[in-house]
């Protein structure tokens, strides 16, 4: 985990309880589970001592078998801002441990240890707490949208100013997650665009393929305007997008990453 | 105070001793970092020691793979739960680097190109713990593993092992890097799951 600071890390407003009091392993109970996409999932958790989060950050899940043995894992929060319901929307890896049982099994009355809130770097912040007047510009690859998603409810959620443009690069229409809701914030203040990989709707003015360079102008707050960036999704991807950015003439102290982890 | 996840079975019992707590084994090799990978070229990579009194010493690629390159197999562990086990590595011990270094401080900040910190306190960096890195698995590092060049300490969480290393400053301070700053253990041993504050 290395990295890239370059910007002074926002701190907490004053009377905010210190990151020791914030971060803690808590219960919740899932409220609400219902599938986002043929592979994905939306839960819903009420966590009574949750202390609220920032939109963008991230908490541990774990789980423990009668006999004992346990595993963690970390989820990007959709949900930001104050208030004990935590929201989580969980792809399934099929390899995986963790994910199938939460997209699988897991059943609304479920208790779940998590911990957190974690991280304090991949966040967005109101322009009435950061006073920084710069556009930004989201870009999610597949379900790496989950944070960008808390930051764009975010930004509605305090009618900000700021000018927000989310690209999401996604394979196919079936694929999206927050479809109806990411619909509806394009109507009031964010500029939404996406980038098909394996197949576009019928009519759509770019041809299903990986994204382009080329797609990334177009799509993407132009570097002249000095937007903050925020990069989610596989390493590959991300990878790919920030180098094209920095080629674009992006600062690299302007581009802010975060790429799933492994299994 | 854990209590057993109604349905949750897991896949495996066999868990490998060499996995501290709250950590799962992987074969490929995942990439965290906060922003773009920089691309460092070693014709023009250097690594520079700053002591307390601000005394500089200075070494080009070559001369700091000149000090001794060591091969070494070891776990590295991720805090974001991922460890990947007997990997192999080959790099440039710290003892040999601050060997002539006089120094009194109890603390070390690593520093990276793209502007990276981490803090270890400096007893930690020496006796065979750390490592300038060249390789791993027998090949360069890629850049978004931290090529050309990053520093290995296995022993704590490996956020520790700042990529893209540039450059050391001894401290007599145990001042907090940029995860540290961000709410992560100013410490990081995975054995003590020392994650966050």
């Amino acid at each position: 985990m290395s990295s890239l600071p370059v910007e002074p890390v926002e701190t907490r407003s004053p009377g905010e309880p210190p990151a020791a009091a914030r971060t803690a392993w808590r219960v919740g109970t899932v409220i609400e589970a219902r599938p986002e996409t043929s592979s994905a999932r939306r839960i819903i958790l009420d966590i009574p001592d949750w202390p609220g989060n920032d939109a963008g950050q991230h908490l541990d899940v774990r789980l423990t078998a009668p006999d004992g043995y346990q595993v963690q894992r970390s989820y990007s929060i959709a949900s930001a801002g104050l208030g004990s319901r935590v929201e989580l929307a969980v792809d399934e890896l099929p390899e995986g441990e963790v994910s199938p049982f939460l997209v699988e099994d897991l059943q609304v009355g479920d208790k779940l240890e998590v911990h957190g809130p974690l991280g304090g770097y991949f966040v967005w912040m109101p322009q009435s707490v950061t006073h920084d007047l710069r556009p930004v510009q989201l870009i999610a690859g597949g379900s790496g949208v989950v944070p960008l998603l808390a930051m764009v409810r975010s930004h509605a959620a305090t009618a900000d100013p700021t000018p927000f443009r989310l690209l999401y690069a996604v394979r196919e229409q079936g694929d999206v997650f927050y479809r109806q809701e990411l619909l509806q914030l394009a109507m009031s203040g964010l500029t939404l665009d996406f980038v098909y990989s394996r197949r576009a709707p019928r009519d759509w003015p770019v041809p299903a393929g990986r994204i382009t360079k080329e797609a990334l102008a177009a799509f993407a707050i132009p570097a002249s305007e000095k937007p903050r960036v925020f990069i989610c999704g596989s390493t590959g991807f991300v990878e790919l997008v920030a180098g094209w950015l920095i080629e674009l003439g992006h600062a690299a102290g302007d581009i802010r990453t975060e790429r799933f982890g492994g299994s | 105070m854990s209590f057993i996840t109604r349905g949750f079975s897991g896949r495996s019992r066999d868990r490998d001793p060499r996995l501290p707590p709250g950590q799962t084994k992987v074969e490929d090799w995942p990439v965290l970092s906060a922003g773009p990978t920089p691309k460092v070229d070693p014709e023009v990579w250097s690594f520079t020691v700053t002591t307390e009194t601000g005394a500089q010493t200075h070494w080009s690629w070559d001369e700091l793979r000149a000090l001794g390159l060591e091969d070494i197999e070891t776990d590295i562990h991720c805090v974001t739960h991922w460890s990947k086990l007997a990997m192999k590595w080959r790099g440039v011990p710290l003892d040999k680097i601050l060997a002539g270094i006089p120094t009194h401080a109890g603390y070390v900040m690593a520093h990276s190109y793209g502007g990276y910190t981490t803090n270890v306190p400096l007893p930690e960096l020496l006796n065979g713990q750390s490592w300038v890195a060249f390789e791993a698995d027998g090949a360069p590092l890629e850049p978004e593993h931290g090529g050309p060049a990053r520093l290995l300490v296995p022993h704590l969480y490996f956020w520790k092992s700042a990529k893209w290393v540039n450059g050391l400053t001894l401290m007599d301070s145990n001042d907090p890097g940029f995860w540290e700053q961000s709410g992560y253990s100013l410490h990081g041993d995975p054995w003590k799951e020392e994650r966050y504050w």
